[in-house]
């Protein structure tokens, strides 16, 4: 295992988490940004199911006359991993829908400009519900 | 088996199940009291937890009768109990609060959903203080860190949108990086339980995938922590999310961090491997300082309130680390006692921010002009707050940073102990700041009279300024407990 080619899997796990990293650093457009998020993850599930293989098992299922088998734990484990990665992306799509519609722009650089214009400008009138609610206060 | 036996649990499924029940009950009233009963049901059982945990040590859990290290087991030790008692009473006091702000900040058709969101983030902090499994932490972790995300975007600002995505991509590249470390643990170790991982690590601990397992732990946790420099996420996060999410998440998420932290530093590998031999009492000594002071400095330009005691949080957060850093009993108990005074500080704070944000509609520091006389009971616990945020006795404030300065001390660091003093003196610069805007200062142009925060406002308020004074006096509990779990965890290697 200790040679180039034994070590493939582990190759391809660093490869996929630094493209990811990268690609989430890098670009600034949101949905590009969470793409990289979801390479990076993925990485990591590669990287528990390749902790998993037994040298000479096979697949961990129940069958007369086989004795090694590979260790399904670190399955269970990202089938879990697997559903909180989409969780995490399903939830980022939400926000960027909701930034598309507050902003119009997906963009980060259009978008903090528009924060640091909201920063520094005077502040947003409340919404008009807010302010018949608060003469009703009064 | 009685119920006490059952409590590790408990208190983790009361707000996991109440959530959905909220969801399908969807009345606006009925969720929120679903709420407000699971988070004081769970208070009660945090309570029973500490009693049981201080007379007869740590209570194990297996889940399904499975035993460990097969099984998933939760264990309360002292520590555990002593974070999940302060976070159980936030999530009480700030969920009482939350009615009156919540309908006022968030969209009536959106109410019973923050009520279930809530719950979640609640109970997976629960859920990563009371397991013994280092997979299911990171379950939990998810759990709370996904439903703060939706919580942050609820806030009126849309600026709050942009906050909470990049809360989402800092926290999420966090959470793998904490995957990724707890995947090297398995690798060498083949367990994923805490207690069976502390005893296997030290035989392989020289390897370089436990290292890098170690690393990646570290700096994924500092992400969660919002440890200087990998900070950037909090304040804007706190700024922009709706006041009780403010509040709530303040006193607690970043306290549930240093306590995962302390977890797998001091439990799972061990003081002497993370302090002894890898070098981190340094860095955390040199980041808890820097940020300490840097964020102290950046806290005192800023014009909205909120902002600044974020800002102010990633100040405190670095007084915890830099206990931790000092890697003595009595640097873990100052960081330890930190955790728990800094949760009521931040907590009645944020808490009061909230009950200004709904009388005048806003927290910027021109706002606060004249708000002394206007709203007296309010600013006066701000100002109470303020005092214990600054250190002076005899509030929390004061005992912890006492802690902290007699842990440098102790050990002949007495540069540090002047440069966390003047940490104090920039906390009394924003905080004099506030103070003389709301009485001294005149608003400008024609303002609407308005009366003191409800009633029902001022209850959760005073409840954690009354903590706040209390435990500056009576310190028996808080340091007592403090410096057991502190000796127990640093145990043999001292």
């Amino acid at each position: 295992m200790s040679t180039l080619p034994g070590l493939y899997n582990y190759w391809v796990v660093v490869f996929l988490m630094m493209a990811g990293f990268y690609v989430v650093i890098s670009h600034g457009n949101l949905i590009k940004k969470l793409v990289g998020l979801g390479l990076f993850q993925t990485s990591v599930f590669i990287l528990y199911i390749s902790i998993g293989k037994v040298a000479g098992g096979t697949a961990p299922i129940a069958k007369a006359g086989v004795t090694l088998y590979s260790n399904p734990l670190p399955h269970v484990l990202i089938l879990t991993a697997i559903v909180v990665g989409v969780a995490t992306t399903a939830v980022g799509l939400a926000l960027v829908l909701r930034i598309r519609e507050a902003y119009g722009s997906i963009e980060e650089d259009d978008i903090n400009r528009q924060d640091l214009a909201d920063d520094q400008g005077a502040p947003r009138a409340p919404e008009p519900a807010q302010a018949a609610d608060r003469k009703q206060a009064e | 088996m009685t119920l006490v036996e059952h409590l590790p649990v408990l208190v983790v499924i009361l707000p996991l199940m109440a959530a959905p029940l909220c969801v399908v009950v969807d009345h606006r009233r009925a969720a929120w009291l679903i709420a407000l009963a699971a988070a004081w049901l769970s208070l009660a059982g945090s309570i029973a937890l500490l009693q049981q945990v201080h007379a007869n040590g740590a209570l194990d859990y297996q889940l399904g009768g499975w035993p460990p290290p097969w099984g998933i087991e939760y264990r309360v030790d002292l520590l555990g109990a002593y974070v999940l008692l302060i976070v159980c009473a936030i999530a009480a006091l700030v969920l009482w609060f939350a009615r009156l702000s919540v309908e006022r900040e968030i969209a009536a058709n959106r109410i019973v959903h923050f009520y279930a969101i809530f719950l979640l983030a609640f109970a997976g902090m629960v859920g990563m203080i009371a397991t013994g499994d280092a997979f299911n932490l990171f379950v939990f972790l998810e759990i709370s860190a996904l439903s703060s995300y939706a919580l942050i975007s609820m806030g009126r600002d849309r600026r709050a949108l942009n906050a909470a995505f990049q809360y989402l991509v800092m926290g999420t590249l966090g959470a793998t990086f904490i995957l990724i470390g707890i995947g090297f643990l398995y690798m060498m170790t083949g367990t994923l339980n805490m207690l069976d991982l502390a005893a296997r690590l030290p035989a392989v601990s020289d390897t370089r995938t436990v290292r890098a397992g170690f690393a990646f732990l570290t700096v994924g946790i500092g992400l969660k922590l919002a440890l200087f420099p990998l900070h950037l996420w909090l304040p804007n996060a706190y700024a922009y999310a709706p006041s009780t999410v403010t509040a709530f998440l303040s006193a607690t998420a970043t306290k549930v961090a240093v306590y995962v932290l302390l977890r797998f530093l001091l439990e799972v590998f061990g003081a002497d491997f993370s302090l002894g031999r890898m070098p981190l009492d340094t860095f955390l000594l040199v980041l808890g300082l820097l940020g300490t002071l840097l964020a102290s400095l950046v806290a005192i330009y800023q014009t909205d309130v909120k902002r600044m005691l974020a800002y102010s949080s990633v100040a405190q957060i670095g007084y915890m680390v830099l206990g931790i850093g000092l890697a003595s009993t009595l640097g873990v108990t100052a960081a330890m006692l930190h955790l728990f005074n800094h949760a009521l500080m931040k907590g009645a704070l944020f808490l009061a921010l909230g009950a200004v944000a709904y009388r005048i509609g806003s927290v910027t520091l021109r706002d606060f002009a004249g708000l002394g006389q206007r709203m007296p009971w309010t600013m006066s616990a701000i100002v109470i707050g303020g005092l214990s945020l600054i250190g002076v006795p005899p509030t929390v404030g004061f005992v912890s940073k006492w802690y902290l300065v007699q842990a440098t001390l102790e050990q002949g660091l007495w540069p540090i102990a002047v440069l966390i003093l003047i940490g104090s003196l920039l906390a009394l610069i924003y905080i004099w700041k506030l103070v003389e805007t709301a009485y001294f200062g005149r608003p400008a142009g024609d303002v609407a009279v308005v009366g003191e925060a409800p009633w029902s406002m001022q209850v959760s308020i005073w409840l954690l300024v009354g903590a706040n004074l209390y435990f500056g006096i009576d310190t028996d509990l808080t340091v007592g407990v403090a410096r057991d779990a502190a000796g127990s965890l640093l145990g043999g290697t001292g």
